[in-house]
């Protein structure tokens, strides 16, 4: 088996406490070598190829692209592939659970399908007005709707957002930062054909307006994206579209 | 919370933001001019305008607050939306009944 990192050993021990289990479980600690470099990544896959091949977690690009990496680092939800160990330590050791508020399925793997399935009910899917035998629309750059959705456009789905939200925690039926931010996009897309529909699904219960602006959403993105700032786009663009008597 | 409720939430707290800067701006003013209470009731009785400004203040505190307690029963208690409901309009119920009340009894 291949070893799955190629920096150099330091010589020290780095001692990592897993979740193990699902909803039920508890934390198990093993000793993996501190590498220099070595990501949060690296550590567990250490543990999974080298210690305990039991161990389920979720990869699969390695360099911040795919959003499958997250978990629970020492307590805050985190991109594991782009965490460096030594950014996290605390006394020698790494805390690792599941992203909260996601049914764990086991391990640090947890079910994102709830996750997923808010992205559709908030009408995240772009809905075409044009066909592709049609001319390509024309979108300025420097145009409102083009500079809105650029600063919210490159999520990648990991949901730490979503783990990070204390609304989410609260409130079953909230859609959550990550839906949102997304129906923001497409809320400032001039092709889409969906704003209706979209409109409807973000002001339902559970909408826009549960967002308490906490901003966890925000500090916690590894993107550095701001969802907190595309839901209250979303908050001034229902209350116009209440204002002009578009919203039933 | 629903959308319609969030709109009321924040239209009321919009209409009381120039009411409670009023009302801090007179209770720094009387405290100034050393009004007693009986000066003070000797404006207030018989006036149309103030049972107004007060009256008003106090309906929109019953809505906002009324909402707002809702929103964070919702959060925090489990509770389902009936008696969130009945939560909202029996609290609204009681700061509206215990705010017109103390309005009343500065103006009549």
């Amino acid at each position: 088996m291949a070893a799955p990192i190629a920096t150099a050993h330091t010589g020290t021990s780095l001692r990592v406490s897993l979740w193990r289990g699902r909803a039920e479980g508890c934390y198990q600690e093993f000793a993996v070598p501190r590498r220099e470099n070595q990501t949060v990544l690296d550590a567990v896959t250490y543990v999974q190829r080298e210690l305990d091949p039991t161990l389920s977690y979720r990869f699969s690009c390695r360099v911040g692209v795919c959003g499958s990496c997250a978990m629970t680092v020492n307590g805050r939800p985190r991109w594991t592939c782009r965490t460096l160990v030594a950014k996290v330590i605390e006394d020698g050791r790494i805390e690792i659970g599941p992203l909260a508020n996601l049914p764990v399925i086991k391990d640090l793997a947890t079910d994102m399908a709830h996750f997923f399935a808010r992205w559709q009910e908030a009408r995240g899917v772009f809905v075409a007005t044009a066909t592709r035998a049609e001319p390509l629309a024309g979108i300025r750059p420097d145009s409102a709707g083009r500079i809105a959705a650029d600063q919210a456009i490159e999520c990648i789905n990991c949901g730490i957002c979503w783990s990070a939200c204390d609304t989410v925690r609260w409130n079953d039926d909230y859609l959550g930062p990550a839906a949102l931010n997304r129906a923001w996009t497409l809320v400032n897309d001039a092709r889409d054909g969906g704003g209706a529909e979209r409109l409807t699904a973000i002001t339902a219960k559970g909408g826009c307006q549960a967002c308490h602006t906490h901003q966890s959403c925000e500090q916690h993105c590894p993107k550095g994206l701001n969802p907190t700032a595309s839901i209250a786009g979303l908050k001034r663009h229902a209350m116009r579209a209440f204002i002009r008597g578009d919203l039933g | 919370m629903s959308f319609r409720r969030y709109l009321i939430q924040r239209i009321t707290a919009v209409l009381m933001a120039p009411l409670i800067v009023a009302h801090l701006a007179l209770i720094l003013w009387t405290s100034g001019q050393g009004l007693t209470a009986a000066d003070i009731l000797s404006r207030t009785r018989g006036s149309l305008g103030w049972g107004l400004f007060y009256g008003g203040f106090v309906a929109l505190a019953a809505v906002h607050g009324a909402i707002g307690v809702r929103g964070v029963a919702r959060e925090w208690s489990g509770l389902r939306d009936a008696a969130l409901d009945a939560l909202m309009w029996g609290f609204g119920a009681v700061l509206l009944g215990l705010g017109l009340r103390a309005v009343w009894a500065v103006i009549a």
